[in-house]
């Protein structure tokens, strides 16, 4: 970490997007992760993400747990909400929130023990639930804030720093997911931004749960020769399937594509996602078949990365769709009108007699 | 592109921008953080090393430096760099037992010095401490040239000039005022020298032949030997309406010398608009504070002489078409004014001139009439012959002189030796870390958002009362304390080693000023396009690592904008970033004669 904190001044030239902000806008407050931490790159993925969609900071709600990952929240859009829940409990309070107010931004940020270990299961039903946010999962394989302990997605026979072998075999949170019916999955490394950004984008548009897995090496306890979290080895073993380029609604396309590469995503709000496969024979819109390629390359263990299965209509089985809410906010609507009153309530209670 | 030569002694160089553009290389950075620190003499003396004459320069100094500072590209105005010299000048202690010591035992070598200039005055510094016995021959009875007789007391005062030409004079110069050279033959025949240093400066101002110039020669001047007469105070007086013409910083000097001696009305005349003035910016604020009028696009045409006195001048009122890029495309006449003078000064530029040098023996002049020199060892045709400052290359400046001087002693030293002056010592620089431990850094690197401290004034009423009240005032210790705080420490430098780089981003998400990016390697003028600010200032170089050792990409880095905070290597968790002092090395004659030494075999 460093104690030194980034200046104010900036490039005199930088640009600036459509609510007249500059990236330096979305900043958050001083990091005190370790200096090279991947959670730092990623905070910083978020920021360009936030800042080339000009989201307003004041719709932004940040949520997290407990944990390094968790820490993060504090380092970007400081102008945005911020939540810092109990350990694993992030998705309850994303929960929550979104039911009160449906109009907002949802980020949660979290980490593979918060969400692997203790938060399984709040984790498994906001995917269920098709709970309208962005999950972000800052995976280094080890709990970096007790000592670099294994975490559970630490895979077989990866070392830890000073020698013992794991031996647990690891929970991954892609296949989950897909398994689960979630209709966002991608993998990406914190070490490549040109993927990671455009996605972060996607996920944050998505209208539905979407999640992406960051590959983020925990440069203190988890970067040494023998671990299959490292900077190192991470370069050499994740491959990129499917580049996924997040295009607003505003923007023409202008890129040629030829056809057959690209697939075109309509969102919901009418902005696309281009999927450029890079693995001709790898298909992202398959739940089978993506998830069957995605084992077949990690027994060689090989990562997959980019956007792996992606819904184009998510909204039918969204939280708000399914549970028929209003369109306003339920925070917008009067008191009055939400609340039945006491002679209402006896009505409804009397049902039960 | 090709990894950067971080070896080669200009990369870094280059990279401090003042240093760069300071014709002498002053260590700025270095002398301002020894401001800051209060250790004024040792910041004096950084800048005597360089520049030899600070008190002087920290005033008057043409400021090379000021344009070319980064702070003025991150916030438009650059450090008061000239400024915070003068600091050091006015608060140091005696430096007396700091020059260095002049041996009693000569090395048997004498040089003669022609004007006692800035350059002459430099040959001597350099040249005496290594034994040399140096003649300054100078026509008037002080010594100091265009500082003394040209720079108004008001900006520079006489006891700041005599007290540093002193230091120099006092090494046991042979100082030979009211002596003019009036023929090179007769010096070079005289046997007594064994080279000699032509430092007579451009003396020459030039003239403007137009009709009426003879008839009203009573009124009309030419600025420097104005200037001159009024520095020996031949002339105290000058009419009530005063037109000078030209707008260079001799323009300047004689419109506010001109308010001093009883001028109620000065106007300045320039014949081009705004933005093509020759004078520095500064000068023109101070005069015109001083509510002298600056009327532009006016040509002199006629001076105009009634009952054979000057009343007036008459003009042709021009204007311009300036295209996109600034340029003047066409002029046109589009009428005349006539303007009333009792008094006209020209200030249009100057030259150098040698009547006193004979064209026999040996000294080429090109067909300008301009002796012809090396501009690397300042030697003319004649072997032992040598110039500098403005009679070297016509008018300059100051620090250029400063500069000159000290090429030329060493030249004239290695001459003196019988070694071939054409290879000249080559410069160095030191780099050493920063790094105190856990996130301490040995310099103040905090980015101080503060402006740009303005210079106190004496008040417009006091300040005409006499012709030497020193306007400018200096920084207070408040001023100061903010000034030097704006420096970024450019000579602190980001030194990259690519072996160590694990490629984890965390220089390019902290650095303040997007000036790191890792992309794979390209052409240099593709690469800047798609930096993660692109680097649109072609003057500033990229910085290109080695391929890193992960993914074979490049760390690029764009040195425009980079503020020098230490983030990058505070961040870097494998300390490939690391902030290093460069310590430029550029030699002067004493390092070249140590090294001479060192070359000699010793004889028990």
């Amino acid at each position: 970490m460093t104690f030194i904190a980034k200046p104010k001044v900036r490039h005199p030239s930088l640009p600036t997007n459509a609510l007249g902000l500059t990236r330096r806008d979305y900043e958050g407050a001083l990091s005190t992760l370790c200096a090279g931490c991947g959670h730092d790159s990623i905070t910083a993925a978020i920021v360009e993400a936030s800042w080339g969609l000009s989201l307003e900071p004041q719709n932004m709600v940040k949520l997290s747990g407990i944990g390094c990952s968790s820490k993060t929240t504090a380092y970007f859009v400081s102008g945005g909400h911020g939540f810092n829940s109990v350990h694993g409990r992030m998705p309850s309070i994303a929960m929550g929130a979104n039911a009160a107010n449906r109009n907002l931004t949802f980020l949660g940020v979290s980490g593979d023990g918060d969400t692997l270990s203790i938060g399984l299961g709040q984790f498994c039903h906001a995917i269920r639930r098709n709970l309208n946010m962005l999950y972000i999962i800052e995976n280094n394989g080890v709990y970096g804030l007790t000592k670099g302990q294994f975490s559970a997605s630490a895979d077989l026979g990866t070392r830890a720093k000073k020698g013992e072998i794991n031996v647990q075999p690891p929970i991954d949170p892609v296949l989950l997911a897909i398994t689960l019916g979630a209709t966002f999955v991608a993998r990406s490394f914190s070490g490549d931004k040109q993927q990671l950004v455009p996605l972060v984008q996607a996920g944050l548009k998505h209208a539905g749960f979407a999640l992406i897995d960051v590959l983020s090496p925990c440069v203190t306890f988890n970067d040494h020769e023998g671990s299959t979290k490292s900077y190192a080895y991470t370069r050499e073993h994740y491959e990129p399937a499917v580049h996924a380029d997040f295009v607003p609604l505003e923007r023409e396309i202008t890129a040629a594509y030829g056809p057959g590469e690209t697939l075109p995503v309509v969102m919901h709000d009418g902005s696309r996602i281009l999927l450029r496969k890079l693995d001709a024979a790898y298909d992202p819109t398959s739940r089978t078949t993506a998830a069957a390629q995605i084992q077949e390359r990690m027994k060689h263990g090989e990562y997959l990365t980019g956007l792996l299965y992606v819904d184009a209509d998510p909204h039918k089985s969204a939280f708000h769709v399914v549970n028929g809410t209003p369109d306003a906010a339920l925070n917008s609507i009067p008191y009055e009108a939400l609340s039945p009153g006491s002679k209402g309530l006896e009505k409804v209670l009397a049902r039960y007699r | 592109m090709e990894p950067t030569d971080t070896a080669n002694p200009d990369y870094y160089h280059r990279v401090v921008d003042c240093q760069w553009a300071c014709p002498a290389h002053t260590d700025v950075p270095e002398y301002i953080r020894l401001i800051a620190q209060g250790r004024f003499t040792d910041a004096y003396m950084v800048n005597r090393h360089s520049n030899v004459f600070p008190g002087i320069l920290g005033r008057v100094c043409d400021r090379p430096c000021e344009p070319a500072c980064r702070r003025g590209r991150i916030e438009q105005k650059p450090v008061a760099i000239c400024r915070l010299k003068r600091v050091a000048a006015d608060h140091r202690d005696d430096i007396a037992g700091r020059l260095p010591k002049i041996p009693k035992v000569k090395n048997g070598k004498r040089i003669a010095c022609v004007g006692a200039g800035c350059a002459s005055l430099t040959v001597a510094n350099d040249l005496m401490p290594l034994g040399y016995q140096v003649t300054i021959f100078e026509q008037y009875g002080e010594p100091g040239g265009l500082m003394r007789t040209n720079i108004p007391a008001f900006r520079l005062p006489a006891a700041v000039l005599n007290e540093e030409i002193g230091m120099i004079t006092g090494m046991g110069v042979d100082l030979r005022l009211n002596s003019p050279v009036a023929s090179m033959r007769e010096l070079l025949a005289r046997g007594e020298f064994d080279a000699v240093f032509v430092g007579s400066g451009a003396p020459r101002g030039k003239e403007l032949k137009l009709p009426g110039r003879e008839a009203g020669a009573a009124n009309i001047h030419i600025g420097i030997a104005w200037l001159e007469s009024v520095a020996f105070g031949h002339v105290d007086r000058v009419g009530k309406r005063v037109l000078i013409i030209g707008v260079g910083n001799t323009a300047m000097d004689c419109c506010r010398t001109s308010l001093r001696l009883g001028a109620e009305s000065v106007k300045v005349m320039a014949r081009k608009p705004r933005g093509f003035f020759k004078a520095s910016v500064w000068e023109l604020e101070d005069a015109e504070e001083e509510n002298v009028e600056i009327v532009v696009n006016r040509s002199p045409k006629a001076f105009v002489i009634e009952n054979g006195r000057l009343t007036g001048m008459r003009f042709d009122r021009l204007e311009y078409e300036v295209d996109a890029a600034g340029r003047i495309t066409a002029e046109r006449i589009v009428g005349e004014e006539f303007l009333p003078a009792d008094d006209v000064i020209l200030a249009i530029g100057q030259e150098n001139a040698f009547p006193w040098v004979e064209r026999d023996l040996g000294i080429q002049f090109d067909r300008w009439d301009v002796p012809l020199i090396d501009k690397t060892t300042f030697q003319s045709t004649l072997p032992q012959v040598f110039f500098g400052g403005d009679a070297a290359f016509g008018p300059k400046n100051i620090i250029w002189a400063v500069e000159h001087g000290h090429q030329a002693a060493i030249s004239i030293h290695r001459y003196c030796q019988g070694e071939p002056v054409s290879e000249r010592p080559p410069p160095g620089i030191n780099l050493q870390s920063r790094k105190m431990g856990m996130h301490e850094w040995s310099y103040a690197n905090d980015y101080t958002p503060v402006e740009r401290r303005l210079m106190p004034h004496v008040s417009l009423k006091e300040r005409f009362k006499k012709l030497n009240i020193e306007v400018e005032l200096g920084f207070t210790a408040e001023q100061v304390e903010q000034e030097v705080q704006r420096c970024l420490n450019c000579d602190v430098q980001t030194v990259f080693s690519a072996k160590l780089c694990i490629e984890c981003d965390a220089c390019l998400d902290i650095c303040p000023v997007d000036c790191l990016t890792i992309t794979h390697n390209g052409a240099e003028d593709e690469l800047r396009g798609r930096l993660k600010a692109p680097a649109k200032n072609l003057a500033q170089p990229l910085y290109v690592s080695a391929a890193l050792p992960q993914t074979g990409r490049v760390m690029v880095k764009d040195e425009d904008l980079c503020v020098h905070c230490g983030l990058c290597a505070e961040r870097c968790p494998t300390a490939a970033w690391d902030m290093q002092k460069s310590e430029l090395h550029w030699p002067l004659a004493a390092d070249e004669a140590g090294t001479l030494a060192a070359r000699k075999p010793k004889i028990a």
